[in-house]
């Protein structure tokens, strides 16, 4: 009977442990009990959890752990001081799916708050397991080990080189091609991560395969899906000449522009932003962009948004104005410049409104025909109040000076000249009455020749 | 002495005497001189004067004479000038016409094709069009099955809430709650209630096992937020008491392998098990799995060489080709000899009846 006893006591703390960390467990999801189970001493107990017997009350404990650490990065630092990654990393080679989610979960929560944290993750070893972890036949394991990877990837770009170097990349282009769409949406996410911040990476990234694989994934109707590829995409594009070639060699185009129309307000501005990226290297490539009809899609995109979503799409238009006069012209006749005008008038915030300026100076700047397309829809007394306010912030007033005074040199078009006659300040003053000599002096010459040398006063 | 001594006396006065009686004279030498003065500086005025004028003619014709000859050079430099400057203006002029043509003609050729530049803008326009209408049509397809979607979310609901309600239909005796005597016409959901099947239990459906996503996971949102928990680590039970075997012993005996009877422990179609296993050992000894064909078929295409007597044009000929009775192409008229005599009973026969059994076919 006594041993009986003796192991009722033993089934007793059995039950009170997995009861303990399933409550702690359930107790973390809320914010306001955090503070007082971190002041309560959850960590060190936790901890002793994590080495239990049961496998159960392991992965109760780890998803506990995760759950703390995502909560604020002194939990994540407290995580990282107890020793309890090497542990984690150890134990996640050998046990099943479950306590993979949650030990990926805790590693991924860690390394999101700082670069240091990631680095400590990295430190440990972690990278190798949780590579192998992609390899696993679970999708929810090869999720959270991928949310995990982006994570420490995120920060800079030597973490990005050690998560290639672990050999992350050619499985995170197979989990893209995987069924399930959450596995999907994280793995482009995180080929985005490591793709943005050097090209070497963009272009390991590039050599692995992705970018056939992503563009085909375009036409997936999952908005958020469709948010990640287009940001991976752009991402590797902005980096140089070849990797832009390489995205437009995956014959995005048309289909980008499809995604211009989408309801999602972050897809809209992730396509404008590939657009931009793959329009501001060469002529050659905004070429391609204009004949494609990309110029309309993004003006028609520009006219449907509001606020930041439009600025990508007005940035390109500006990148595409300024390679060369003919691409000018090219977004005149798809009327971007009343478009741009409305932007410039209607954003309340300066850095919007001083990318407008700037592409309207980009726009402009070519021959009088191209200033006086801008100068017809009375743009330059916006301009020129803009550069006068004392609101606008410096970059606003730089890059508003700078539009009128390109403008202003290749301007023939009297009527709009005039009003800067009454209120400009001279700096500007000097520019009007120059062009008004250009204009005007044939004009008087002809008459006076043809008097005789009396001046005429019409 | 005397007169010396009034003259010397005198003598004092003799200068002034003298000058005074010299003196009285001088206004008139004086006016005198002055007159001649006059007179001489008059004309020596005018002699000086006559001088000057000739003077004056003199150097006038000479500065004419030479002025005119200055003038003349400027002249000339100046028609000099004049003729350069027109000169180089027509040069100028004939040069901008040349370099207007030229300048024309090199942009038009080599540098800007403007009309190509027009088309092009023209190309774009239209394609910027084209994009924007399919973009437009593609943003209508959506929202069209956007509210497809929801238009049959909208009816499944009302199906679904119909089939929970049917027992609110009315029945002959009671008319239900949407189908009110005082109305002129049943409400809508009466109509939506006779045609729902009314909903049965539902039956104990087979438990899926669906992949939860992790988030879901992670937020608590199953019931079975937690995995399950494995079977207890066993306890080992309290020893049964008494005096006991030797537990190898026991452990032998209760796990002893079955022995079962040559009957049993072959196999029932061992025969035909055997038969298989001799057939396959002797077809491995085969050397080629085909069966060895007769030798009729080995010698089936072989070209067959005729003897001397066989392959010579002059053959044997065979009885239908040599009696023209039989060859019809050795009749000189198409129709055959008439028999004049009556043929022999037994030639008239030949052909007729014998069998067929001998002929080759």
């Amino acid at each position: 009977m006594s041993q009986r006893q003796v192991l009722q006591v033993f089934e007793q703390y059995q039950k009170a442990r997995t009861q303990f960390v399933q409550m702690v467990a359930e107790l973390a999801t809320r914010p306001q009990n955090i503070e007082t189970l971190q002041n309560a001493g959850v960590m060190s107990l936790l901890r002793t959890l994590l080495l239990d017997v049961v496998p159960t009350i392991q992965q109760t404990a780890a998803l506990a752990l995760g759950r703390l650490a995502n909560y604020n990065d002194d939990l994540a630092e407290a995580v990282v001081k107890c020793d309890i990654l090497p542990q984690l990393v150890y134990s996640l080679a050998e046990q099943n799916r479950f306590y993979k989610k949650a030990a990926a979960f805790v590693l991924r929560a860690v390394g999101k708050h700082s670069p240091q944290l990631a680095q400590a993750i990295v430190d440990c070893g972690a990278l190798d397991t949780l590579v192998i972890c992609l390899e696993d036949f679970d999708p929810g394991v090869k999720e959270a080990a991928a949310w995990a990877l982006r994570y420490i990837a995120r920060h800079n770009a030597e973490l990005s080189q050690a998560v290639v170097d672990a050999g992350a990349v050619p499985l995170l282009v197979l989990c893209i091609q995987e069924p399930e769409i959450a596995l999907k949406r994280i793995a482009a996410s995180a080929l985005s991560d490591i793709a943005k911040h050097s090209p070497e990476l963009a272009q390991t990234v590039v050599d692995a395969g992705a970018v056939a694989h992503l563009a085909q994934m375009i036409l997936n109707p999952d908005a958020k899906l469709k948010h990640q590829i287009l940001s991976a995409l752009s991402q590797v594009s902005k980096h140089s000449v070849d990797l832009a070639e390489m995205v437009v060699e995956a014959e995005i185009f048309p289909v980008v522009l499809t995604c211009l129309k989408d309801k999602d307000e972050y897809v809209k501005k992730n396509a404008s932003t590939l657009i931009r990226e793959i329009a501001k290297h060469t002529p050659e490539l905004s070429q391609l962009v204009v004949n494609a009809g990309g110029v309309a899609a993004v003006i028609d995109c520009i006219g449907s948004c509001k606020g930041n979503t439009r600025l990508p799409g007005i940035m390109m238009l500006g990148y595409v104005a300024a390679h060369s006069e003919n691409l000018a012209m090219a977004v005149i006749i798809s009327k971007g410049v009343p478009q741009l005008s409305v932007c410039l008038s209607e954003e309340p915030e300066d850095h919007i409104k001083a990318a407008a300026a700037w592409a309207l100076g980009q726009i402009g700047r070519h021959t009088p025909e191209h200033a006086r397309a801008v100068a017809v829809t009375n743009t330059l007394p916006v301009l020129l109040s803009l550069y006068m306010s004392t609101e606008s912030s410096e970059d606003l007033q730089v890059k508003s000076k700078k539009a009128i005074k390109n403008i202003l040199q290749k301007c023939t078009y009297l009527p709009a000249l005039e009003p800067f006659l009454y209120d400009a300040p001279p700096n500007i003053l000097k520019h009007v009455v120059g062009q008004f000599s250009k204009v005007l002096f044939p004009w008087i010459f002809r008459y006076t020749s043809a008097e005789g040398g009396q001046l005429s006063t019409t | 002495m005397a007169t010396l001594a009034r003259l010397q006396a005198r003598s004092s006065t003799v200068g002034n005497q003298y000058y005074f009686r010299n003196s009285v004279v001088d206004p008139f030498r004086k006016k005198e001189n002055d007159a001649a003065v006059k007179i001489q500086s008059w004309f020596r005025g005018c002699q000086v004067r006559a001088y000057i004028r000739h003077l004056n003619r003199i150097v006038t014709i000479i500065q004419k004479w030479w002025r005119s000859f200055l003038g003349r050079k400027q002249y000339q430099l100046t028609v000099q000038v004049a003729y350069y400057t027109m000169m180089m203006n027509l040069y100028n002029a004939m040069a901008v016409r040349i370099q207007r043509r030229w300048r024309g003609y090199r942009v038009r050729k080599y540098l800007f094709n403007y009309y190509y530049l027009k088309e092009y803008l023209k190309v774009v326009s239209e394609t910027n069009d084209a994009i924007r209408k399919a973009l437009e049509e593609f943003a209508e397809m959506k929202e069209r099955e956007e509210k497809k979607a929801n238009l049959e979310r909208e009816e499944k609901k009302r199906d679904y809430q119909a089939r929970k309600m049917h027992y609110l239909l009315s029945t002959k005796q009671i008319p239900g709650i949407y189908n009110s005597p005082f109305r002129k016409e049943p409400d809508p959901w009466e109509l939506q209630l006779q045609k729902a099947k009314p909903l049965t239990h539902r039956r104990p459906k087979v438990k899926q096992k669906d992949s939860t996503s992790l988030t879901d996971w992670l937020a608590c949102t199953s019931t079975r937020s937690f995995p399950r928990s494995e079977i207890l680590p066993p306890i080992n039970r309290k020893q049964c008491q008494g005096p006991f075997r030797d537990i190898t012993e026991v452990l032998e005996q209760r796990y002893r392998p079955l022995e079962p009877t040559l009957r049993v422990a072959e196999p029932i179609d061992e025969l035909k098990l055997a038969r298989e296993e001799l057939r396959r050992e002797e077809w491995l000894q085969n050397v080629n799995d085909n069966m060895f064909l007769p030798f009729s078929s080995y010698h089936k295409n072989e070209k067959y060489i005729p003897s001397m007597h066989l392959s010579s044009k002059y053959g044997p000929v065979s009885c239908k080709e040599q009696f023209r009775s039989e060859n019809p192409k050795k009749w000189i008229c198409d129709k055959d000899f008439q028999t004049i005599l009556p043929s022999f009973e037994l030639f008239s026969k030949y052909g007729k009846l014998y069998s067929k059994a001998g002929q080759i076919v």
